[in-house]
């Protein structure tokens, strides 16, 4: 049967949890994958917490269920860490990328898992100073792309460019392709 | 030919609107069917469609415009989901009592109260008895497929039936998925042309809509509404199968899923039937001859081929996303059941309510119905009729 790559994105309402999810999952179709990208919304207000999930598999993906077994997890917001139980499910193999000024040692301590499987990354440091907002979640897929290879960097900047270059023109897109670029540099260095 | 590109089920509902061009689009948001007319509206501003878009105050107006449009000779549509569809009720019925072809997509959403913005199909089971043809899609790609395909068979002269394409509200709608999109004119081709062969607006040979129709002759307007319903599987079955010629994709009424040797057999609708399927190459991993019977259209009834496609199984597991308060179990089960009734030889047949508001339904509920069914068939007794599953009780 083919493998199903499965990850959860937690975030507050308005951080881009559900953007995330989806322009990553838009990314591997560009390579051919098999997608789905989906959020699960609860009560729709800004700072609330919600998931969103990514599935990518070389197969057509069938399911149409919430993803509890997750290959990754990536927490927005790391004040989420004291109201979520961000590893329920996690595999065994699996890993966590969190968004915070605090070190993986201190981030594996509070979670309860391995420390060679928690990358620790500033997004919000990276994002107030490329993008002088706090928008997480772009340097965040950066770092996810870096710590699961489960794209090539390059399609994730390409997809975005066509996305949101009309939108919201070349000057921000190519602020957020900095953004993305550090933190995956980052996670690369981890 | 065709390309495939990542959409939601709203989006995709838009894109495949925006092939279709209606000439009249009337309609009003709720969640969450907004991003489908939010994404049409832009296209209407873009000047890429040709569509008059009417924005009314509310749903039964969205519905009594469309028939308006209809009955005039144009090709109308809308959108909706829940409480939406709910408050266009007395002009559903009329749509399909004047045999207006009017197609809306109908993002299933739960019924308040108590308010819930999520999925169930209590909305359009509801609407059951309204006259209406219904497909349901397991996912992005149907709702682009059923969409393209319910002009020619809603508008075919021996239906004349309006169509409502369901999809999951959220699951589906707010998901992301690639989907392969034909060409613009390739689709509209396949679409071909509408002419209302009764207009309002042909002042040469005049016709009347919704006159005073009391006992002596209602009765046989009803009778030849339900004539229609009768002629729309033949039409459904042609329209899937120049559907498939053409993209590869053949639809008919029914989806079957490793049936062919399945003694244990789950039917259901929707986004579900998905999940259903990778539960079933997990069981058959395990040696559990296990299969999906999948509804497209639960109007009209495909009677006579549920019978055929469940002549070998030993259990049946009727999965509906709706209850039918005061009935035996929900309305998918009550007809598979209904329809087995004369047949010498015939499967234990089960009823489950899942998913009701939302309420997420995985691989391992699933196995559990199996599993429940392996009980029944061994024993040859149903030990409970009418079961909840995923509910806390």
């Amino acid at each position: 049967m083919a493998q199903i790559t499965e990850i959860c994105w937690h975030g507050r309402a308005g951080q881009g949890a559900k953007t995330a999810a989806l322009m990553l999952a838009e990314a591997g179709l560009k390579e051919g994958k098999y997608i789905q990208g989906f959020p699960e919304y609860g009560p729709e207000r800004e700072g609330a917490p919600i998931r969103a999930y990514t599935r990518m598999s070389t197969q057509p993906i069938r399911r149409h269920c919430q993803v509890t077994s997750p290959a990754a997890v990536v927490v927005l917001d790391d004040s989420l860490l004291d109201v979520v139980d961000v590893t329920a499910g996690l595999l065994d193999k699996g890993f966590i990328l969190v968004n915070t000024t605090k070190s993986s040692e201190e981030i594996g301590k509070k979670v309860g898992w391995k420390k060679s499987q928690v990358y620790a990354v500033n997004a919000t440091g990276i994002s107030l100073d490329i993008l002088k907002r706090n928008l997480p979640n772009m340097p965040m897929l950066g770092a996810l792309v870096a710590a699961t290879q489960l794209i090539k960097l390059d399609t994730l900047m390409d997809s975005i460019k066509k996305k949101f270059e009309k939108k919201f023109g070349s000057q921000i897109v190519e602020g957020n392709i900095k953004a993305i670029k550090k933190a995956y540099e980052e996670v690369e260095s981890q | 030919m065709e390309k495939v590109m990542a959409f939601t089920g709203d989006e995709i509902a838009a894109e495949a609107m925006r092939q279709i061009n209606p000439d009249v689009l009337a309609a009003y948001p709720i969640t969450p069917q907004t991003e489908t007319v939010q994404k049409f509206s832009e296209f209407v501003a873009e000047g890429r469609v040709s569509t008059d878009m009417i924005r009314v105050e509310s749903e039964h107006s969205a519905m009594s415009a469309c028939v308006g449009a209809a009955a005039a000779g144009a090709r109308a549509m809308t959108a909706t989901s829940a409480n939406g569809l709910a408050l266009m009720w007395e002009i559903i019925y009329i749509a399909a009592s004047y045999r207006l072809p009017i197609v809306m997509p109908v993002v299933n959403r739960a019924l308040s109260g108590p308010i819930n913005i999520h999925c169930d199909h209590s909305d359009s089971m509801g609407a059951r008895d309204s006259g209406w043809i219904q497909l349901y899609s397991e996912n992005c790609q149907e709702v682009y497929d059923n969409l393209i395909q319910a002009l020619p068979i809603g508008e075919d002269r021996n239906v004349l039936l309006p169509v409502m394409v369901c999809f999951d509200g959220f699951i589906i709608s707010h998901g992301t998925e690639g989907v392969a999109v034909l060409e613009d004119k390739v689709a509209r081709n396949f679409i071909g042309e509408f002419k209302n062969i009764h207009s309002l607006l042909d002042i040469d040979n005049p016709v009347t809509y919704g006159p005073l129709d009391l006992f002596d002759y209602y009765f046989e307007h009803k009778r030849q509404q339900v004539e229609a319903m009768e002629k729309a599987p033949e039409v459904v079955k042609k329209v899937g199968k120049q559907f498939g010629e053409l993209t590869g994709r053949f639809y008919g009424l029914l989806e079957d899923y490793h049936l062919q040797d399945a003694d244990l057999v789950v039917i259901a609708a929707g986004s579900t039937a998905g999940t259903v399927k990778a539960t079933v190459d997990e069981l058959r991993e395990e040696g559990v001859r296990a299969g999906l019977l999948k509804i497209r259209t639960f109007r009209p009834f495909p009677q006579k081929e549920i019978i055929q496609k469940l002549s070998k199984a030993k259990a049946v597991a009727v999965m509906d996303r709706s209850a039918s308060f005061g009935a035996i179990g929900g309305p998918i089960f009550l007809e598979v059941r209904s329809a087995l009734f004369e047949e010498q030889k015939k499967p234990l047949v089960i009823s489950y309510i899942y998913g009701l508001g939302g309420r997420d339904t995985g691989i391992n509920q699933i196995k559990q119905v199996y599993h429940d069914l392996a009980k029944a068939a061994q024993s040859g007794k149903v030990s409970q009729l009418v079961n909840y599953l995923g509910v806390r009780e």
